[in-house]
């Protein structure tokens, strides 16, 4: 979480973000593929962010909260720090363009999550370290499409269909976004192996509306191979366009 | 005469004597019984890593570090042209290694994906049985790891990994074969496939991560850039481990040893303080001093004699029944990430008890042989009196 409070879900936030500040020109009824994905790539980032946030994470064997404030600039650098439980307090990560470290006051160490440890979840949620780092400008690595009109959560949306391009690498062969027309909000995105798997799904479940922008208030990110309901996202602060000491974006403020 | 005079003062020493013979013996019995356990180990461990995992060696990728998970991904290519002839005659089997996630219960688990050729006869794994539905995958895991996932036969298991690209996919796949196998590390967190089919799901077909050869071609290495193991680096962990475990044993042994010995050296003490008339009558009889030395020495060292005897009579029975059938091992065993059965069986070298007897037998001696010095000093006169020289 460190993009819009940090990394966390980075690309669905970024599109709350950035999309809402774009509309789509009054003389587009249907936007082609590329021209929904250029807005979502050149919308991406806001300058700066502050947020403060809550995951809730949804188990087998139960559930628990997990709070956190985040700091981002642009799309590639965040700092995070979690408040609460007691025993999560004082735990740090701090994204870097595609690096990434955590810092644990008990063992007061700061470890760089690199290689397997990428695919570890994050807190026991839903989200591995690689979907927090999954920034990629979708535009360059997929052929997008709008394939048709369907309603979510009541509202009508774009279903753009996204296809990894020959020759490129990423994560999910295929993405399916259902996107709000009015809003331009990705209001459920699912993500699919080469096989057709469903493997995560992700979505917004209520949204909240500054001066004349609408963000996503709460979501959620759910890993489609395991049990449980998944982890959901709530927002409490949002404030973008904020101040940011630099040196919140260096490994020597872990520690601090 | 003089070990004729020996035998009959350590006859005549009666209950003394068997109290050290015993002890002694038991400390003989020991040492030899747990060693030939760490050798039984070790044998088996040795036999059962070449035939299910070592083979006669092991050609790897470069990129690959078995101890660096993290080369995993990129340690895979083309099978060299020398080991492809070797695959085609048989002499060689190719292995494709991956990592990925399994989900028992919904709960997601690291593994480690292993393609092997299913009519391969270089390792003494069972083919991978067919799925009955077309469209199914195949697969088989050891049952530890069936045991650990309570997961059999024909039920399915959800998989998730990365192709060579790094895309995710994930799907269903058939368990279909479970082995039983007494190496670890190819049963927990393995799950095996058909080579083709785990180079179709990382879309790479050809590829391999290890090749691994026939024994009959140990000590053979052939020109390729694929790093060559031999089967005695494969197994220098093993042995190392066994040594280990043998030299933390040595601790146990010498303790034994010293309390036995301790016995002998009491015994001696004592018969030199309570025989000193005896000393002197020798003495004055016309034995040198020397030959007195010799004679307590010798009556020393035959508790040693006596005590191989001892463990011969009831050590043994039980060393030879152990070596024939065995003995169970219990389940927490299976810990120590050693490749032994169920069943362990001591393996008794000829060397092992030629060296512990021989080790028995100079320590008694020595440890008899020190008391007497004092025979050196003995005035005949005084002895003949009972008195200190």
């Amino acid at each position: 979480m460190i993009r819009i409070t940090g990394v966390c879900v980075g690309l669905l936030i970024a599109w709350s973000v950035g999309v809402a500040q774009t509309q789509l020109p009054a003389t587009i009824v249907q936007p082609s593929g590329e021209q929904l994905l250029e807005l979502i790539d050149a919308n991406m980032v806001a300058a700066t962010q502050q947020s403060t946030f809550s995951l809730n994470i949804q188990t087998r064997r139960g559930s628990r909260t997990i709070r956190a404030r985040s700091w981002a600039e642009g799309s590639e650098n965040s700092f995070t720090e979690f408040l609460d439980p007691p025993r999560e307090r004082g735990v740090k990560m701090l994204k870097l363009g595609t690096q990434l470290w955590t810092y644990h006051p008990g063992t007061d160490r700061v470890i760089r999550i690199a290689g397997h440890l990428l695919r570890q979840s994050v807190m026991g949620s839903d989200l591995s370290y690689e979907d927090l780092l999954d920034n990629q400008e979708l535009l360059q690595y997929y052929e997008a499409a709008v394939t048709g009109i369907d309603t979510v959560l009541e509202r009508s949306c774009w279903v753009l269909d996204l296809v990894t391009r020959e020759g490129e690498e990423t994560a999910y062969h295929t993405r399916r976004i259902w996107v709000d027309r009015e809003r331009l909000l990705p209001l459920r995105e699912e993500r699919f192996g080469s096989s057709g798997r469903l493997l995560k799904q992700t979505g917004i479940t209520e949204v909240m509306q500054l001066t004349d922008r609408w963000y996503p208030r709460r979501m959620y990110f759910r890993d489609m191979l395991k049990e449980g309901a998944g982890t959901e996202i709530l927002f409490e602060t949002i404030e973008f366009d904020c101040e940011i000491p630099s040196h919140l974006f260096t490994t020597g403020a872990l520690r601090r | 005469m003089i070990l004729k005079l020996a035998l009959r003062n350590l006859w005549g020493a009666g209950v003394r004597t068997w109290l050290n013979a015993i002890v002694l013996s038991l400390s003989f019995f020991t040492i030899i019984w747990s060693q030939g356990v760490y050798h039984g180990m070790q044998v088996d461990a040795t036999r059962n890593m070449i035939a299910m995992e070592l083979g006669g060696g092991q050609y790897r990728h470069p990129d690959w570090d078995p101890y660096d998970p993290l080369t995993l991904p990129e340690a895979h290519g083309a099978i060299p042209a020398p080991l492809q002839k070797l695959i085609v005659a048989d002499k060689a089997v190719a292995l494709l290694l991956a990592q990925g996630t399994i989900y028992p219960d919904g709960r997601p688990q690291a593994v480690l994906l292993k393609g092997i050729a299913p009519e391969q006869q270089i390792l003494e794994l069972p083919p991978i049985a067919p799925a009955a539905q077309p469209g199914q995958i195949p697969v088989m895991i050891g049952r530890e790891m069936s045991e650990s996932l309570e997961l059999g036969v024909g039920e399915l298991l959800t998989l998730r990994w990365r192709d060579h690209t790094g895309a995710f996919d994930a799907r269903e796949f058939l368990i279909t074969t479970v082995f039983s196998s007494s190496v670890p590390t190819i049963d927990r967190g393995h799950i095996w496939l058909r080579l083709a089919d785990l180079q179709v799901m990382l879309s790479a077909p050809g590829i391999a991560t290890l090749v691994v050869v026939s024994p009959e071609m140990t000590g053979t290495q052939l020109e390729t850039d694929w790093v060559f193991r031999s089967q005695d680096y494969l197994l220098a962990d093993l042995r190392a481990m066994v040594r280990s475990k043998s030299a933390g044993a040595a601790i146990m042994y010498a303790l034994l040893l010293f309390l036995a010995l301790i016995a002998v050296f009491d015994t001696q003490v004592l018969s030199l303080f309570r025989r000193r008339r005896e000393m002197g009558t020798l003495m004055a009889l016309g034995l040198t001093r020397g030959a007195l030395i010799r004679l307590f020495t010798l009556e020393g060292a035959l508790h040693g004699v006596l005590a191989g005897l001892l463990a011969l009579v009831y050590g043994w029975p039980i060393v030879y029944w152990t070596a024939v059938t065995g003995f169970a091992l219990p389940q927490a065993s299976q810990d120590f990430q050693f490749a032994i059965g169920d069943r362990l069986y001591p393996v008794y070298t000829l060397e092992l008890v030629l060296v512990t007897t021989l080790l028995v037998l100079v320590t008694v001696t020595i440890v008899s042989y020190l008391p007497t010095r004092r025979i050196s000093h003995l005035n005949p006169v005084d002895a003949l009196r009972g008195r200190r020289s």
